[in-house]
């Protein structure tokens, strides 16, 4: 059942953005959703637009497989669009029942959209080309200098990092455990609210009590193998920049240079920015 | 003939690259009052072909018939099918969650909504048919050891009063004592309470000396479905699916090759010594 | 090169207030000394304190009394304690829960580089260990798509990176299938033989101590019975009274003992029996 969701899930290739450095990548997400905020105008838009296919056709990710995962946000997709399209006021365009839709309702939905859009395709390029660790390793090499104010980092880049390892393995033991309580008459199914919590209980407890069976186990296994907190920890796959690491950081300045381009001359061609910014 | 399993097929990922035919065409028949052995190695599909049996998968091909029915059709109660079709999964007692033991047990009926009365009755039956001392009632399931958890995991499944129990590796993980007794236990629900009993194993040691058929599974094909003796008779073949025949069968073959003619459809001790001693002039000791 | 001494466990359980309530003596004056290059088996059933036993040696536990040395360090000496885990490596019962990584190379690296090692030294020990173990080629995979098998063959690798003198194993094939418990023994005998490491393995399965140079078994917390696996297994009567398996030659060579035939005590293989009834001489006994 969980296996449908393939939103941002790793995808195995081989393309530049797959051997680009985790911090380039995590830099240019963050860097890519300022510039969507940054840009107002259709051209802007467009601009932002043609960088992201550009990076998808780079990432060898196939294109099919990225709409697929797009699926999971459709809903939300079209709730926002509504909402902007009918609760927007402005200029009336047309009217259904009670709700007037207008037309700066209109633009700003159509904004929306695209913005959302762009930025939850923008940021599954990232986990679709890079794997979990490497992009724990970016956030532990980044947040590096917040040691200094006595921040955990190497531990909260440790528990991500196993957290992500156990998600998989807790998912198919939640997906055993419902089996094992159906077998018993559980109903998992119900439609009344008070009872679907309550069918929850034989699932829940079980599951609990193996995750922290698990974590016990693990614990106790990191032990024997010498772990002792990141103080003399060496690494197997230190984080090295590359020559294609700074072209991509030119490339990245680059397009951030043309968004503020594009907001800079935005009052040329109007996009009327909507209440909800 | 209570239940029929009419050419079922299994795949999952159908359409994707890594599409995987768990079941492939298998039929079989399981009627009452049998004990059966489910042999087959990780990935034979022996699992998979135990959750249709009580429709908690739905085959991709085929279908199968619970006193005639189709488990599949429209007007079908699967969740009464579920209490008929007991199932009990590898390590039952990850499954326990209950304040105490005999909460635990009470919850199969419950779900069956039955009156209180009649779930308490159930569960002290169940509870007393896996040999679980009344003193066990209100301790928690979580303060037992692996042994008794198993068989209060059963019990679970039993107070639902089943046909027909499944069981899918329920010595996995236990020592040769907890292995024992629960074997014990099986065999003697079989025999006592008359229940068809069908026993998951990839241990052909395990299954040997208690069941009347059994199945093999391999490829998500039905390979062998037989007694005992005439299954074995294949150890052969059987190595090349990754499974074995009983030890003692080894013996008596390699005794035989040896050049001391015993026969070599033995899969039991106390088979093997009396058939060893038949041939006492052949022995030179 | 182990040395254990007198040693004594005890597991104190609290109640609400934080109390001792209850004293369990799980290791009850132990002595137990282990040879380089040895491979050991320690049998006895769940609850004898076997794995306490086991963690001793890997300074995950400390003793209530008595001593451990391993390699001429004292298990309570707080500065040797990363020298000794290093020295002594360990592999638990489930595969799933000790690997970290989500990636195979990466999880055998983590030993290594917790121990602070510069990162070619790292990559060269990753890959001599994958092949140690032969798990090379599933490098770059996800352990979650490999067997249990090879995934305990994983953690094994994840160990060796270390270069420890000894492996300690508790359980290691307890929840896997037949073929997984074969890998597994193989690469440890592989180990043991080829790399000369020692072997303290604890296991349920008699076929897997059959060819352990010592055996100890446990009962109760105390060493019951100790001595090669003939001398073990001659003792029929007694492994069945504290509930372990013997090998069913060993067990059909008995039962005919019993019934008049004059065949030698403490028959392992199936062909030390034909040996001993076609009246050849036999070549271990």
């Amino acid at each position: 059942m969980f296996k449908s969701i393939t939103l941002g899930q790793y995808y195995q290739t081989d393309s530049v953005l797959h051997r680009l450095d985790p911090r380039v990548k995590l830099t240019a997400t963050l860097v890519y959703i300022i510039c969507l905020f940054v840009v107002n105008s259709f051209p802007g838009y467009l601009f932002a637009g043609l960088f992201l296919v550009c990076m998808i056709r780079l990432s060898h990710v196939p294109f099919g497989y990225m709409v697929r995962g797009m699926k999971a946000i459709v809903f939300l997709l079209v709730l926002t669009m509504t909402f902007n399209m009918f609760l927007t006021p402005g200029e009336p365009l047309l009217r259904i029942w009670k709700l007037t839709m207008t037309k700066e309702g209109l633009s700003t939905a159509i904004m929306m959209a695209v913005r959302l859009s762009f930025l939850v395709i923008g940021s599954s390029l990232m986990t679709l080309t890079t794997t979990p660790n490497q992009l724990t390793d970016a956030m532990e090499a980044m947040m590096s200098p917040f040691k200094k104010i006595h921040m955990p980092v190497h531990e909260i880049a440790m528990m991500m990092s196993i957290a992500l390892r156990f998600i998989p393995i807790l998912m198919e033991e939640t997906d055993k455990i419902m089996k094992a309580q159906m077998a018993r008459g559980a109903d998992f199914d119900s439609k009344n609210l008070m009872k679907k919590i309550q069918s929850m209980i034989p699932l829940l407890v079980p599951l609990f009590v193996s995750a922290f069976r698990r974590a016990n186990d693990l614990a106790m296994a990191m032990e024997a193998r010498c772990y002792h907190g990141g103080e003399g920890r060496t690494k197997m796959k230190p984080l090295v920049y590359q020559g294609r690491d700074w072209a991509a950081y030119l490339i990245l300045l680059a397009f951030f240079a043309g968004c503020i381009a594009f907001r800079a001359t935005s009052h040329m061609v109007p996009f009327p920015l909507g209440a909800i910014n | 003939m209570s239940l029929t399993i009419e050419d079922i097929s299994y795949t999952y990922e159908t359409g994707t690259a890594m599409q995987v035919t768990a079941l492939d065409h298998v039929s079989v028949e399981i009627p009452d009052k049998q004990f059966i052995g489910l042999i087959g190695h990780t990935g034979s599909g022996k699992s998979t072909l135990v959750q249709m049996l009580n429709g908690l998968l739905k085959p991709t091909g085929g279908r199968i018939l619970y006193k005639g029915e189709d488990i599949h059709g429209e007007n079908f109660d699967r969740k009464k099918l579920r209490a008929k079709v007991g199932l009990v999964f590898q390590y039952p007692e990850h499954q326990l969650f209950e304040a105490d033991v005999l909460s635990d047990v009470m919850f199969g009926p419950r779900n069956l909504g039955l009156t209180e009365e009649e779930c308490r009755r159930r569960a002290h039956a169940a509870l007393r048919n896996v040999g679980m001392d009344k003193k066990f009632y209100e301790k928690s399931p979580f303060d037992l050891s692996g042994g008794e958890k198993r068989r209060v995991a059963i019990a679970g499944v039993l107070a639902m009063h089943p046909e027909i129990l499944i069981l899918d590796e329920p010595t996995a993980g236990l020592d040769p004592k907890g292995r024992d007794e629960i074997l014990g236990l099986i065999s003697e629900m079989n025999s006592r309470m008359d229940m068809t009993i069908i026993l998951v194993s990839h241990s052909m040691d395990d299954v040997a000396e208690y069941v009347d058929r059994i199945m093999v599974m391999n490829h998500g094909h039905l390979v062998y479905d037989d007694i005992p003796a005439k299954v074995f008779s294949h150890y052969q073949e059987l190595e090349g699916m990754g499974l074995s025949a009983p030890q003692v069968t080894y013996v008596m073959q390699y005794l035989r090759e040896q050049g001391l003619p015993v026969r070599t459809d033995i899969f039991t001790l106390e088979e093997a010594a009396a058939e060893i001693l038949a041939h006492r002039r052949d022995i030179h000791v | 090169m182990i040395s254990i001494r007198k040693l004594i466990h005890d597991y104190f359980r609290q109640d609400e207030d934080g109390n001792v309530s209850e004293k369990i003596r799980a290791v009850d004056g132990v002595d137990i000394e282990v040879n380089a290059g040895e491979f050991i088996v320690i049998l006895g059933h769940n609850g004898c304190g076997k794995s306490t036993l086991a963690k001793h040696i890997n300074a995950l536990l400390f003793p209530t009394e008595g001593e451990v040395w391993v390699e001429g360090m004292n298990t309570t000496n707080e500065d040797q304690i990363w020298d000794i885990r290093q020295r002594a490596g360990m592999i638990f019962q489930n595969p799933d829960n000790q690997i970290i990584a989500q990636v195979v190379e990466e999880d055998v690296g983590f030993g290594p580089e917790n121990i602070g090692l510069p990162t070619d030294k790292i990559w060269q020990r990753v890959e001599e260990s994958l092949k140690t173990v032969g798990m090379y080629e599933y490098r770059k995979k996800s352990p979650n798509r490999l067997s249990g098998g090879q995934k305990q063959r994983v953690c094994i690798a994840g160990v060796m990176a270390m270069h420890p003198k000894c492996i300690i194993m508790d359980e290691p094939t307890a929840m896997l299938d037949p073929s997984g418990r074969r890998e597994v023994i193989e690469a440890a005998r592989d180990l043991n033989k080829t790399e000369g490491i020692t072997i303290i393995l604890i296991t349920h399965y008699m076929e897997e101590a059959i060819q352990a140079d010592r055996i100890f078994v446990m009962d109760q917390g105390k060493v019951a019975m100790q001595g090669t696996p003939r001398e073990i297994f001659s003792r029929v009567e007694e492994m069945q009274a504290l509930h372990l398996d013997v090998p069913q030659v060993t067990l059909l060579a008995h039962s005919l003992r019993k019934q008049g035939i004059r065949i030698p005590k403490g028959i392992l293989t199936r062909e030390e029996l034909a040996d001993a009834l076609l009246g050849r001489r036999p070549a271990a006994l």
